[in-house]
């Protein structure tokens, strides 16, 4: 199975959640710190399921999110 | 172990932060047309018109050519840019309160003339930039600043659809109306604004894509009621799919 992981933005991200809501594997969270612009931006859980579908990147509005697929070179 | 990265910010949009509200419909759509830019390999040759609106400042975020029109007028100042430049991408991208209200008068004759341009319009229905005001597009009984009881059809009229009226000129090649909720009407939107795009660089002429658009902080709503709010309400009044298309 594919593995990824996503990097958020923080200054970027307004915290919309709508990724929180698009990601099928619930792998974002409303976050608890504040950005200098006054929003409360999210952060991923890194729970190991992040498959890089890439769904929260699409809905973001702000391209606060990039994703990252990691692939094991050597079984290949 | 290797890493790639398999989506990031598209190279047509510059570093600049988006300056729209938390959850707004014009970050999505200047996104996904960044991304189309950057995919038909088209930055240097586009010119963009911004219209009057919270999308005035268009230019700080598209990292290819992009122009200001006065109010509602981005349709004719594209159609004048286009005839100057035929081989270049020319798209306006235009408000509700700019495109139906103010700049009525030129969508029209820009469409009925069939001038091979692409026209982006997002409904958020109502006037973001100035507060919240009725637009042309206001759902009935929808509350607004200025119309605080909700918009009365005895006073006000219905809510103009725009895509089906322009949709009925022969000279309009292609019309669509899509929303960007989540991400799978995100991709069909792209898909729409790329046959805009496509049709244009084909000489297939005029075409127009209706965006439904969250304007949460003039809804006062929050970004994911917003969000159910045009899956559950608005896009009833405003249905989203094909309407027209002529080869
Ligand atoms: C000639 C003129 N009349 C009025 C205004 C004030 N004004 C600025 S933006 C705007 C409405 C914009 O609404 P819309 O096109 O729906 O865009 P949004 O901000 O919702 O994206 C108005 C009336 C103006 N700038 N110029
Ligand atoms: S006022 Fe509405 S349209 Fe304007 S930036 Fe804010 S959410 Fe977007």
């Amino acid at each position: 199975m594919k593995k990824g992981r996503i990097r958020i933005d923080e200054e970027r991200c307004k915290g919309c959640l709508l990724c929180v809501e698009e990601c099928p594997k619930n792998e974002i969270k409303k976050g608890g710190k504040i950005n200098r612009f006054g929003y409360t931006f999210a952060e991923f859980c890194d729970n190991g399921s992040c498959n890089a579908c890439t769904l929260c990147a699409i809905v973001c509005p702000d391209c606060a999110i990039e994703v990252i697929e990691i692939t094991e070179d050597e079984k290949k | 172990m290797a890493e790639k990265i398999v989506y990031k910010k598209p190279d047509s949009l510059t570093d600049k932060i988006f300056s729209y509200c938390w959850g707004c419909g014009h970050s999505t759509v200047h996104k996904i047309i960044a991304e189309l830019i950057d995919e038909l390999g088209m930055r240097e040759k586009t010119i963009a018109v911004a219209p009057v609106g919270c999308a005035v400042f268009a230019y700080d975020f598209w990292n290819f050519d992009t122009t200001e029109a006065a109010h509602g007028r981005a349709p004719v100042v594209a159609t004048a840019i286009k005839r100057v430049h035929p081989g270049h991408l020319v798209f306006s991208y235009q408000g509700d309160g700019d495109l139906a209200s103010i700049g009525m008068a030129e969508i029209i004759h820009t469409a009925n003339r069939g001038e091979n341009l692409t026209i982006i319009f997002i409904n958020n229905t109502n006037y973001g930039m100035t507060g919240g005001q009725m637009a042309p597009t206001t759902l009935i009984g929808q509350k607004t600043t200025t119309s605080p009881a909700g918009r009365n059809i005895k006073q006000n009229g219905y809510p103009i659809k725009m895509s089906e009226m322009l949709a009925q000129f022969e000279s309009v090649k292609y019309v669509e109306r899509v929303k960007v909720t989540n991400a799978a009407s995100v991709i069909k939107a792209k898909k729409a604004i790329k046959k805009g795009f496509l049709n244009q660089l084909n000489g297939t002429g005029f075409s127009f894509i209706e965006v439904l658009s969250a304007c949460p902080a003039n809804w006062r709503m929050e970004p994911l009621a917003a969000k159910a709010h045009i899956d559950g309400v608005i896009s009833k009044y405003y249905p989203v799919g094909l309407i027209k298309d002529i080869k």
